[in-house]
């Protein structure tokens, strides 16, 4: 501050914080070009989502302590007994419609701010995409793949279109989309090129298991490969295979990945229940970053197995996920986690979360004590971007902060 | 081309029926009027950039901008435009009370009986 009346324009900034412009953003050779109305755009809904957390939603507390929880025990004769009941009496109270409307809305917004800066130019992205991938191996597909019903049903976060459908042959619109947008939707927290999480488990790998030296890496529900690029660049000399069921994803990451020249990844289309390809024991390390709640009970059990199978002696998994729903929860708490769950297409998160996933690891083969529990924030570049390390607030499930579950082989 | 599928599939529907948290019809109204918030802030950030880049460049220093006092007559002109502005606007609101003044209205379906009758 320098004295000056003119609080709107004089310089230097008062004391901000906030997210970042958008044009901090990590670019790379497949990433769509931005107008300046476009990156705006973003810039409004990253200030939006903001907003909604820090200034909206924690009234929605008070509307429950005061109104909503009050009508329900007034109404029952007894207080709710889970987050379903919470969330369904929440739904009548304004106060909470309208910061879902708005919630949602932004949502909404954000798709189609992406998805307008990734369709009109989507034949380039398509010939670039090519361009990046059509010699050498780091791209395998399966067009014969079966997309999971719980990819195909809904379309998770309100993303047109989902991980797999492409409006052309070759487009990988989707994929644009979804990595342009995310530095928006989480303003900024998970760093330039949106792969906080993937440092903040390389971090913890490092730190925990100071040794380890993998030669083989499985990521599973890779996605465009953001989180799993950090762990193959910090791990150079082992070969890591990134697996989804999303082959325009696939597609987009292998030539995101060569053009910021990440060599040692092989993009592969399949589905993580199924990894009869890969011989027992073949990996050290299988990874999964925010996949699981994504997934659906068969296919979580299944895909456990399959990671026990192909996992060598003295190999680990591990699974970074949104903390548990557990009975030192309270229920208001997780009815608004379960938010996303039903008004933001991510059907399996509710349940997913409320599972005993230790005992499903064990049912898979791990030993309980072998198990690995730890909690981890993103890594993201501090002169640039908040830290949710430092970050007292809460955004109920979004958040850059998560549990890891694991288990030792 | 690109821009002829951006044009129908950028504001596509995700697979997956929509929640509506209120009267559906008051949330439509909350949706458009959010893009229309989002809009606004777009042109707000470039009228930024414009300014910014006519003071680097020595044209017109955004001090000059924020001090700017009409004349009289460039006043007159602003406050007809913001009258218009205002009427155009809330145009609704003068039709409502203009209905109120109209006991006598008649719905056009009305008038269309009337003037079809054989004998009209």
């Amino acid at each position: 501050m320098d004295g000056s009346p003119d609080l709107k324009n004089a310089g230097p900034a008062q004391t901000y914080a906030g997210p970042p412009d958008y044009r901090v953003v990590g670019r790379h050779g497949v990433f769509p070009e931005t107008t300046h109305d476009e990156i705006a755009r973003f810039n409004f809904l990253a200030h939006m989502n903001r907003h909604l957390s820090t200034r909206v939603m924690p009234s929605v507390k008070t509307a429950w302590e005061r109104r909503a929880g009050p009508a329900f025990e007034a109404r029952e004769g007894r207080p709710a007994k889970d987050r379903h009941e919470v969330r369904k009496a929440l739904l009548h109270d304004p106060y909470y419609q309208a910061w879902s409307a708005l919630r949602r809305a932004t949502m909404e917004q954000r798709q189609q701010a992406g998805r307008w800066i990734a369709l009109r130019q989507a034949e380039t992205l398509a010939a670039r995409v090519e361009a990046l991938t059509a010699a050498g191996d780091r791209l395998e597909l399966d067009p014969a793949l079966p997309i999971p019903r719980y990819v195909s049903a809904v379309d998770h976060h309100c993303m047109p279109g989902s991980y797999h459908t492409e409006v052309f042959p070759g487009d990988v619109s989707g994929a644009a989309n979804y990595d342009c947008g995310i530095f928006a939707t989480t303003g900024g927290a998970l760093g330039r090129f949106s792969d906080g999480g993937g440092h903040a488990v390389v971090g913890w790998v490092r730190k925990h298991q100071p040794e380890f030296r993998p030669a083989r890496i499985l990521d599973i529900g890779a996605n465009l490969g953001q989180n799993v690029l950090p762990i193959a660049q910090a791990f150079a000399e082992a070969e890591v295979v990134a697996l989804d069921v999303g082959a325009p994803m696939l597609r987009y990451g292998a030539a995101r990945a060569r053009s910021l020249g990440v060599e040692n990844v092989r993009f592969v289309q399949g589905d993580g229940s199924d990894l009869s390809r890969w011989p027992d024991g073949h990996f050290d390390w299988v990874q999964t970053t925010m996949t699981l709640h994504e997934l659906s009970l068969t296919s979580m059990k299944a895909i456990f197995r399959e990671i026990h199978r192909v996992l060598a002696p003295g190999g680990i998994v591990l699974h970074v996920e949104q903390p548990q729903y557990g009975p030192d929860m309270p229920l208001f708490e997780q009815a608004m986690r379960d938010w996303d769950a039903f008004y933001n297409n991510e059907p399996f998160w509710s349940t997913m979360h409320e599972l005993d996933i230790d005992g499903f690891m064990i049912e898979a083969g791990f030993d309980r004590a072998n198990l690995i529990h730890g909690g981890v924030t993103a890594v993201v570049d501090r002169d640039v971007f908040p830290d949710a390390a430092d970050d007292d607030g809460e955004d109920y499930g979004r958040k850059a902060a998560w549990h890891v579950i694991g288990a030792h082989r | 081309m690109s821009i002829d599928i951006a044009m129908a599939l950028s504001s596509a529907k995700p697979a997956g029926k929509r929640p509506y948290f209120m009267d559906p019809s008051v949330e439509r109204v909350l949706n458009i009027l959010m893009a229309t918030v989002q809009e606004l802030a777009v042109t707000r950030e470039r009228l930024d950039t414009v300014e910014r880049l006519l003071e680097i460049k020595g044209i017109v220093p955004r001090s000059e901008i924020e001090g700017f006092e009409p004349t009289g007559d460039q006043a007159a002109e602003r406050g007809l435009w913001m009258q218009e502005y205002l009427n155009r606007v809330l145009r609704t609101l003068q039709q409502e009370a203009e209905a109120l003044q109209t006991p006598g209205d008649l719905a056009s379906e009305e008038v269309a009986l009337e003037v079809s009758k054989a004998d009209a």
